[in-house]
């Protein structure tokens, strides 16, 4: 194992993150600042209680899981396509670094700066509804392990784009309707019988709903089941990122 | 001679189906300076890149220090640095931290007093905390070279470094070159500028096709390569060389012009001798023009040359 590689890999990606750092702390707090003025205030004043809790309440886990996925997905994907877009890989790929170092470097560092941001949003929401949690220790395990998750989705995706739009697709078509469609601002209980089965065939509301109960001490579907589900994901993304690069699919001639 | 590099039988065919090495067998001393010659699309870049793991041989074998570049890639790229030929820079990192990024990835603990070591011999000390973007062509591929070394490595390859770079720079990369030689450092470098091979190569291959058409010291290459012609231009044409310069001279352009051929590495070139006869000729003189073959010309005929001794 190559510490110092995996050392600077990660400090390099922190530095752009400090260079935004404004942005990366101003567009959430924003945001979750909006959402909670909509949904929490303007229109969560007229739903009634969901399991007990307020509305605007209720909201808090499917908010921070929003925010925390999409951006685990774009700073891993930015992470690993703009060395290639710029051409700066090739000195990734010629020095002593193996998959395992790459992987803890970037994908570390993309965790790492979702999980500051959904903090931050925990701790604005904070501010505009009382939260109690049930189970912290149990919140920042799953927090954590979506943010990993997702950065190793977002690998993938930086790994396999071969243009700026490409970057976008995934995550646009197919990640953010699913994470909107998973629960953030309801439970699946409130759907019909139909769609509730649905939506079981949709990992983020497994992911979701764990988190929730997390929360909440109140799930859509077991907590086990939701471990299950995380451990299931990050299995399949790091042996598809394993894959990559043994085979060197998109990164060596 | 140990080889520290040993390339077996290299071949390379990329995934559109193009033969980019064919192979490749090649020996490279610990201590020596290689000139890889050739033109474009030749396959330079694609042996490079194999060695240092950016491309997958499709066969054949490479050990760096002995050990494999496949099997025992860890060990084998720990040995080497690379100058690419395509500046591929992280636009936003300063100078500085580049460089020891790059040390970094090598495995190598942080140590500021070597980072300043380097960027100091290639004059980018001032620019230590400058943006990548900020700097002009010629100084970003002093970054390259800067990265490559960082990790002090014992072979170096170094793909056109001097590409784009002004003259008096190009004599301090030469310099630069010369110090990490006398330090033992192996170094295999591309170029298209006859000068430059001649100015530090110990030896000088020729590729062509994905072939390495001939691998030969470089005295004795540049000896064959210096060949110059001289073209007299008269006021009124000749029917035919005169006896006297039958021989030395051939006629061209209808008899307006004698070209003579001669070696400027040889004590005499015979120039004078040869004017001297046009005088005693009465042969009337319009102009003068000395012309060298140009590298692409050398690569033909030595390719030509090469194809014959071959059938
Ligand atoms: N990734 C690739 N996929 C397919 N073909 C490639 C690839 N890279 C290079 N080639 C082809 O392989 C051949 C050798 O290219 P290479 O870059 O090694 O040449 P070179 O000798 O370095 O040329 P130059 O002097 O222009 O740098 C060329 O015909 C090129 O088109
Ligand atoms: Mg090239």
């Amino acid at each position: 194992m190559n510490w110092p590689a995996v050392t600077v890999i990660y400090r390099q990606e922190m530095a752009r993150f400090r260079r935004t750092i404004l942005q990366s702390f101003v567009s959430p707090v924003l945001s979750t600042s909006l959402y909670f003025v909509v949904f929490g205030t303007a229109i969560g004043s007229r739903i009634p209680t969901i399991e007990g809790n307020s509305y605007g309440a209720f909201i808090v886990p499917g908010l921070i899981m929003l925010s925390v996925m999409t951006q685990s997905l774009s700073n891993a994907s930015f992470a690993i396509y703009f060395p290639k877009f710029v051409g700066s890989v090739y000195e990734v790929l010629s020095a002593p670094v193996g998959v395992a170092e790459i992987v803890l470097g970037y994908v570390g560092a993309a965790a790492t700066k979702s999980l500051f941001i959904g903090v931050v949003i925990l701790g604005t929401a904070a501010l505009f509804v009382d939260l109690t949690i049930a189970h912290p220790g149990a919140m920042l395990a799953f927090l954590v392990l979506t943010c990993v998750a997702f950065a190793l989705m977002g690998f993938i995706i930086g790994l396999w784009a071969g243009n700026f739009e490409q970057l976008q697709l995934i995550p646009l078509l197919i990640v953010t309707p699913l994470i909107f469609l998973g629960g953030a601002f309801y439970s699946i209980s409130m759907l019909p019988p139909f769609w509730q089965g649905v939506s079981l065939f949709n990992p983020v509301v497994w992911l979701i709903s764990g988190f929730r109960w997390s929360f909440f001490g109140a799930a859509d579907v077991p907590v086990a089941a939701s471990l299950v589900a995380i451990a299931l994901f990050l299995a399949v993304c790091l042996g598809v990122i394993a894959w990559i690069f043994r085979t060197g699919w998109r990164l060596r001639a | 001679m140990t080889a520290i590099v040993d390339i077996r039988d290299l071949q390379k065919t990329y995934a559109s189906g193009h033969l980019a090495l064919s192979g490749i067998t090649l020996a490279i001393a610990e201590g020596e300076i290689l000139a890889l010659l050739g033109p474009n699309g030749a396959g330079k870049t694609t042996l490079i890149s194999t060695i240092c793991g950016l491309v997958r041989p499709t066969s054949g074998r490479v050990t760096v220090g002995g050990h494999d570049i496949v099997t025992d890639w860890r060990a084998a790229r720990r040995m080497i640095g690379l100058v690419p030929q395509e500046i591929a820079l992280e636009p936003f990192e300063s100078v500085a931290k580049t460089v020891a990024m790059s040390r970094g990835l090598f495995g190598l603990r942080r140590d500021d007093a070597a980072i300043e070591q380097v960027l100091t011999s290639l004059t980018l000390w001032d620019k230590r905390d400058a943006q990548i973007k900020e700097l002009s062509g010629g100084m970003k591929r002093r970054v390259l070279i800067a990265k490559a070394l960082a990790h002090e490595p014992r072979v170096l390859f170094l793909d056109e470094p001097t590409a784009g770079v002004d003259v008096e720079l190009r004599r301090g990369m030469w310099d630069v070159v010369a110090d990490l030689k006398s330090r033992g450092t192996t170094i295999i470098l591309t170029t298209h500028y006859i000068e430059e091979a001649e100015a530090i190569a110990d030896r000088i291959g020729v590729i062509d096709k994905g072939r390495l058409q001939l691998v030969e010291g470089k005295s004795a290459l540049m000896a064959r390569m210096g060949r110059k012609e001289l073209r007299i231009a008269l006021r009124a044409p000749l029917a035919a060389v005169p006896d006297q310069l039958l021989g030395r001279v051939t006629l061209a352009d209808g008899g307006l012009t004698l070209v003579y051929g001669y070696d400027t590495r040889a004590d005499r070139t015979g120039i004078t001798t040869l004017l001297a006869d046009l005088a005693t000729e009465g042969i009337v003189l319009r102009d003068l023009s000395t012309r060298q073959s140009s590298l692409e010309e050398i690569f033909l005929s030595l390719l030509a040359a090469g194809q014959e001794s071959a059938a």
